[in-house]
């Protein structure tokens, strides 16, 4: 059975459909959802063009690429043309980006279409995409509950069915968590996978490019053409994605048990422990095993994450682009009312926390102790994976959240990232699975792991358990 | 004895040095921003565009290992980047890539001769890559920032504090410059601030256990500059602590045409600048066989090419002046035949410049010639461009001092001809035919000469002098000489004149 990108690129080949139908298609599925607020801008116009494009190169004969007449929607932090990259701020409203991020091109040399640009938390600081400056995003099976975040917009698209994939980035668990929260497929990649050359920085040393999908199949498609070495991102890794590898049977999967203590949701942890059955069913060997320094994996999330954004949100100074106060009297002023207007209250937090752990007399204290701390939980993870070929947990404590439930409480927002946030800090591959639904139909995601590299692996995987239950939804 | 005597200054140089790559450290805009159109040479990794990455220059790094070998020191199999932050308009990132934690070249020195010949060997700290910052025009109301030079690469030279005399800070950073434009790592244009120095002081009582408190000096551009600045500093600092007031730790700037340093900032301002490692950068590992490939071909370094010169017995002003700059050395010692070139003997020299006889002694009497003749022109009249491309050339050199040596022209006649071996009008012509064009060769055939001399001398003008001579008034020869000078239009040689005149007066 073909997935549904592949079916889409056959038919527009094939020319059974056309890539303006597709364009129109999502386009006007986008207009039937804006209650969800999930999309900042549609990039329709460039959308038609490029789709008329490609169906007059299908007309002529001429070969085009493996995601032909795909549409996709961007997370509004990668640069791209047809409207604004905003990173869902004030800073950025009227940024008009003067080239695209390398992923983008890449798709889009593949015949796919960008038809718009997703809302996010501001700058991707947040965990539910209510610290949007231009609003919140809902969640695509319950309206009253976030979409998680910070990639919630490219999350809802894809659960809606406006595009068949959408971008997302990951930093410490972006892509995952509100993939968990809609039901939908997303991989946080190895560190190095794609490039970030592009793409508006949060947290340099983890920052990943990734996808959502409906199919394990169609986020592995996506990613074999997202990754590869680009000579403007020097952290990115020679291309290692192989789409057409496949997990064998017998594999020894290890389910971290912290992961399943007692802060935990208990639909969340019952989702999870069916979920090890199926596994179990299928013919794989689970085992629970433990991995303490996974309890402050969050704590050094949370100073070195900030440590880097302070640095990376330091070239937003309103003077050569970007928001810019007016009527400043000194440069002080200038600096200060700029940053002050153009910047939510979550990126401020980090800034200070960042700048405050980088200060000198606790820098050693707090970021190069975090650091330490962060080889040891390298160490952690390649022993257990001398023992076990994946890791399970959860992909986050809870279900989707009500809107404004977290919103005063930064600390209560930070934890439900507790589960994604220790591969991101070891640079490993991640996949969110959709497992199962909780108590009050709200979906529920499992988060597999590998080690690095191992990202075809663990999609395959996924995308094996999917199409023996016949899907989870 | 003056209060001056009883202390000793303290003083480290921090040099910042414009790596002479074709494009910048991070981005793949030109880096030759001379001239250029403000914001005319920047990539959007310059201007600090989101999403824009930074790709580390192979080349400057390859620069900055041929660096590390001029400073005599080892260089770091594995070095890193470290984001350095302030908030500035022409720091279009809000932090200078810069490397804090793990330079690329470690501890080395420098040997700087100083003018009584003896030598001031000052330790490197470390050296270490970094980007530079663009630049602010003030005007009324308003500044205009120019982000072409933002991104040059640069590396930061840091000296112990080994430097005790102005003299000896300016011949230190005289012989960093030479080491650094002869290893070709940087064109060492100063007044395009291709180099520039941030001098530290303090100032001490002989013999005190503790450094005083020190001043920092920024932004010199000459040498001279760092000289004065030392001076002015360890009089001023001297000044303060005799009148029993405190040094101030703090950032002073440099007024040349006051020549004086005023206050910029003191250290209570310090910023701290939230060092960093940069994860967009992956650290620079290397290999010892990495390193010697990069350090491979290496240039003749001004030590070696003093002692290539020392054969001369010349002193050592006329050495130092042509070392100036190094083409000109190499000039030299392509004339002479050394180093790279083959090695002085007798036949190969003749063939090289086709002179008949030409022993190696001649060749060294006439390099002295060579050397006096450029050391004794204003070093800004010459025109380096053409001392380093063969316009010159050591043939012509060679054959016009040999011209000298056979007496066939004046001193005053080969300085003129030395000057027009600059000119465009000679390009292709000998000094042989440049000194028959402008009729300056002397007549040395001693009958033609001889002819001049017995005329003047039967000249009854000439009368008085003789008797002169004759009563021992030896100084009325020059009458004679310059009689004979006269009726050869200039173009007798005068000693050989003077030699037949003495001759007629014995007989």
């Amino acid at each position: 059975m073909m997935s549904q990108i592949e079916t889409i690129v056959t038919e527009v080949k094939k020319a059974q459909t056309t890539a303006r139908n597709q364009v129109e298609r999502a386009l006007a599925k986008a207009e039937q959802i804006t209650e969800y607020h999930a999309l900042l801008s549609l990039t329709a116009e460039r959308a038609l063009q490029r789709a008329d494009d490609i169906d007059l190169a299908i007309a002529r004969g001429e070969s085009v690429g493996k995601l032909a007449g795909v549409p996709f929607v961007v997370k509004d932090n990668y640069l791209a043309f047809g409207a604004p990259t905003t990173a869902a701020s004030k800073m950025l409203e009227n940024f008009d980006a003067p080239l695209q991020a390398t992923v983008v091109e890449k798709l889009e040399a593949e015949g796919a279409i960008c038809i718009g640009k997703s809302n996010l938390d501001a700058f991707a600081h947040g965990g539910s995409t209510e610290n949007s400056y231009f609003g919140v995003t809902h969640n695509a099976i319950d309206e009253s509950r976030v979409a998680g975040g910070s990639s919630g917009g490219s999350a809802v698209v894809t659960a809606l069915d406006v595009v068949p994939f959408a971008l997302g980035t990951d930093t410490g668990g972006s892509i995952r968590q509100p993939a968990s929260f809609n039901g939908v497929y997303g991989i946080k990649p190895t560190y190095g996978t794609a490039s970030r050359y592009g793409v508006v920085a949060m947290a340099s040393s983890t920052d990943t490019m990734g996808c959502f999908a409906k199919s394990a199949e169609d986020v592995a498609l996506v990613m074999s053409i997202m990754a590869g070495r680009d000579e403007r991102d020097m952290t990115t890794l020679p291309d290692f994605f192989d789409s057409t590898v496949s997990a064998q049977p017998g594999r020894r999967i290890g389910v971290i048990k912290e992961m399943l203590d007692d802060g935990v949701d208990r639909d969340v942890v019952s989702v999870t422990r069916q979920y090890i059955d199926r596994l179990v069913a299928a013919g794989h060997s689970v085992t629970e095993v433990s991995m303490s320094i996974i309890k402050y994996a969050l704590a050094m999330y949370y100073v070195i994450v900030p440590a880097e954004i302070s640095s990376n949100l330091a070239r937003y100074d309103g003077v050569r682009y970007g928001h810019r106060a007016e009527n400043a009297k000194t440069l002080a002023e200038l600096y200060g009312r700029s940053r002050s207007e153009g910047f939510v209250t979550e990126n401020k937090r980090r800034i200070m926390v960042g700048s405050y752990v980088l200060s000198s007399g606790f820098f050693d204290a707090y970021y190069l102790q975090a650091q330490k701390a962060r080889t040891l939980l390298i160490q952690a993870y390649n022993e257990l994976f001398d023992q076990y070929d994946f890791l399970l947990t959860p992909t986050a404590p809870t279900p989707a959240f009500a809107i404004g439930e977290n919103a005063n409480d930064p600390v209560k927002m930070y934890l439900a990232d507790a589960m994604t946030v220790p591969p991101s800090l070891a640079g490993l591959p991640a996949v969110n699975v959709p497992a199962g639904m909780s108590s009050n139909g709200l979906p529920i995601g499992v988060q597999i792991i590998g080690p690095a590299q191992s990202d075809a692996v663990i999609l395959s995987l996924a995308g094996q358990l999917d199409q023996v239950d016949g899907g989870t939804r | 004895m003056s209060v001056y005597d009883d202390y000793e200054m303290t003083v480290g140089i921090e040099c910042h040095v414009q790596l002479a790559t074709k494009t910048k450290l991070f981005s793949p805009a030109d880096n030759d921003a001379r001239d250029a159109e403000p914001n005319s040479k920047t990539h959007p990794i310059d201007f600090g565009l989101p999403g824009m990455l930074p790709v580390l220059n192979k080349e400057a790094v390859r620069l900055a290992v041929r660096a590390g070998k001029a400073l005599n020191a080892p260089i770091a199999r594995v070095s890193r980047f470290d984001r350095k932050h302030y908030f500035y308009p022409d720091l279009p990132k809000g932090y200078q890539t810069s490397q804090m934690y793990q330079p690329i070249i470690l501890a080395g020195y420098v040997d700087a001769p100083l003018d009584d010949g003896s030598t001031k060997r000052v330790r490197i700290e470390h050296a270490h890559m970094e980007e530079d910052a663009g630049k602010l025009t003030h005007h009324d109301g308003y500044s205009l920032v120019d982000l072409n030079r933002a991104g040059t690469p640069l590396i930061e030279i840091v000296s112990e504090p080994d430097i005790h005399s102005a003299a000896e800070a300016k011949a230190y950073v005289s012989e960093l410059h030479k080491l650094m434009t002869y290893a070709g790592v940087t064109h060492g244009d100063l007044y395009h601030g291709n180099m520039r120095f941030d001098v530290n002081i303090s100032v001490a009582k002989k013999g005190a256990a503790e450094l005083g408190k020190r001043a920092e000096v920024k932004n010199l551009n000459s040498f001279r500059s760092v000289e004065k600045a030392a001076e002015y500093e360890f009089k001023r600092q001297v000044d303060l602590l005799e009148r029993g007031e405190q040094v101030v730790q703090e950032t002073r700037g440099w007024n040349d045409a006051k020549q004086i340093t005023t206050s910029q900032r003191s250290k209570e301002d310090a910023q701290d600048y939230r060092y960093m490692p940069d994860a967009d950068i992956p650290p620079i590992v290397l290999s010892d066989e990495e390193i010697a490939d990069m350090q491979g071909n290496f240039p003749i370094m001004p030590g070696e090419f003093r002692d290539y010169f020392s054969v001369f017995g010349l002193d050592n002003s006329v050495v130092e002046y042509v070392l100036r700059d190094y083409r000109l050395a190499y000039l030299l010692l392509s004339t002479w035949g050394d180093g790279p070139w083959p090695r002085p003997q007798a036949d190969l020299i003749r063939d090289g410049f086709e002179i008949e006889k030409y022993s190696l002694e001649e060749h060294k009497e006439n390099m002295k010639r060579i050397f006096n003749w450029f050391a004794s022109t204003p070093f800004e009249e010459l025109d380096m461009e053409k001392v380093g491309n063969g316009f010159v050339g050591p043939r012509r050199l060679t054959r016009l001092a040999h011209l000298v040596h056979e007496n066939k022209i004046s001193s005053n006649s080969a300085r003129e001809i030395f000057l027009s071996l600059f000119e465009e009008s000679t390009i292709g012509k000998m000094p042989e035919e440049i000194a028959k064009e402008r009729n300056l060769l002397q007549v040395s055939d001693e009958s033609a000469v001889a002819a001049i001399v017995d005329e003047v001398m039967n000249d009854p003008a000439s009368a008085a002098s003789i008797a002169d001579i004759k009563a021992g008034k030896d100084k009325a020869i020059g009458y004679l000489v310059g009689q004979v000078m006269k009726k050869s239009k200039g173009q007798a040689n005068p000693s050989l004149a003077q030699r037949l005149i003495r001759e007629r007066l014995r007989g």
